[in-house]
């Protein structure tokens, strides 16, 4: 089954960051992953978060209010 | 503490450059060199320490701590200081907002953490240091908060839920004291250090643009502009100054890096303290693109009623300012 990722933000600098940093970790780390991006404020909210941008994998809260970085993710996906 | 910097921009303009001291565009240069490298510096500094600061800042328990507890009016004063240390980001302000409704805290509470967080952030903070000074920072640090504090306690009392959007409200109805653990990242301090790093580098490039043609205004003015020439216009006398000043602050916003060395050299040019303290509170305080966010989780009236208790807050300091200062 393809990992899960979640990428939530309302579309700050720092979450298009974060995106682009999950997109390439996918990449590097050659797996099957279904990336989204969730912007809208209610999706948000489903999850209990306070800062943003927030990684979702596999529908577990990773990381919050910063961006991560490839090789972070990397590990998170391995 | 930045004498030798002094003695660079000196040595730069005067002899490297050949550029005579009692020039115009001499004083403007040095000024220009001696300043920017001087807040450059500082923002580094500040932004990496906010960064490490934030890093290990527990908002989630916070957020606990002031839901589960009774604090008898604490509680403004210590959402009002997170505001302060939480690192300003416009786009985590309504996200913050939702979770904190959620978590049962009083509107008020969370109205002042939401005024002070972008008030008293890192990189106006920096440059006020740089332009202002130990003692004028702390002055603007401390009445920001207390600014938190007031403009917080008097939204609290005109109970305002019933003005917040459709669905915000239902999260309102339903919200209760948070209790679940979180879990804390596991990452070690040195681990950290090269992301906190980056980010007070991004951050620094982020603002270098603003700061620089600040300073370039701020320089060009304070080699021209005669001494006192504000005084005679918008002097302590001018009862409008104030509220002028804070009209005028609101629009602005992107540029508070750019602001704060400009309104330095108003200041060096006889305009009052408590009127250019007004002036700055309502560009970092208060800007259209955080109305706009706002308006996601609010009704207009409420972001109207918001924005109009805070610049009403924001012109009485002012003009306290002016009287005390």
């Amino acid at each position: 089954m393809a990992t899960s990722i979640k990428i939530l933000g309302p579309g700050c600098a720092k979450c298009k960051t974060t995106f682009e940093v999950v997109k390439k970790a996918v990449e590097q780390a050659g797996i099957q992953a279904d990336i989204e991006k969730i912007e809208d404020l209610e999706g948000m909210m489903k999850y209990n978060i306070l800062t943003t941008p927030v990684v979702v994998v596999n529908e577990e809260i990773k990381i919050k209010g910063r961006v991560p970085t490839v090789e972070e993710i990397k590990n998170l996906l391995n | 503490m930045f004498n030798w910097l002094q003695q660079l921009a000196d040595w730069l303009v005067y002899s490297v450059l050949g550029i005579s001291a009692q020039s115009h565009f001499g004083e403007a240069l040095n000024f220009f060199v001696y300043d920017t490298i001087k807040i450059l510096i500082l923002l580094f500094f500040i932004t990496f320490l906010m960064g490490i600061v934030n890093s290990y800042f527990p908002i989630d328990r916070i957020r606990n701590f002031l839901s589960r507890n009774k604090l008898y009016g604490a509680e403004y004063l210590m959402a009002s200081t997170f505001g302060a240390v939480t690192p300003f980001c416009s786009c985590s302000s309504v996200p913050l907002f939702i979770g904190f409704v959620k978590g049962g805290i009083p509107l008020g509470v969370t109205f002042a953490f939401l005024i002070t967080s972008p008030l008293v952030n890192e990189v106006a903070v920096a440059i006020f240091l740089g332009m202002f000074g130990l003692k004028a920072t702390l002055v603007y640090v401390i009445s920001g908060i207390l600014l938190g504090v007031i403009s917080g306690a008097i939204l609290g009392r005109m109970n305002l839920e019933p003005l917040l959007t459709d669905w915000v409200r239902k999260v309102w109805e339903q919200a209760r004291a948070e209790q679940e653990a979180f879990a804390s990242e596991k990452t070690s301090f040195i681990q950290r250090i090269p992301t906190i790093v980056k980010e007070a580098f991004g951050i620094v490039k982020s603002v270098f643009v603003y700061v620089l043609i600040g300073i370039a205004i701020g320089a060009a003015m304070h080699g021209y502009v005669p001494e006192g020439f504000f005084e005679q216009y918008i002097g302590r006398d001018t009862w409008y100054a104030v509220p002028l000043a804070v009209v005028l602050g609101v629009p602005m916003y992107a540029n508070a890096a750019g602001v704060i060395p400009v309104v330095q050299v108003f200041v060096s040019k006889g305009m009052p303290i408590g009127t250019s303290l007004a002036f700055m509170m309502a560009v970092v305080g208060l800007s259209i693109p955080e109305a706009t966010l706002l308006k996601k989780v609010m009704t207009t009236k409420l972001v109207l009623i918001f924005f109009g208790v805070v610049a009403t807050c924001i012109m009485f300091s002012g003009y306290l300012f002016n009287i005390i200062l």
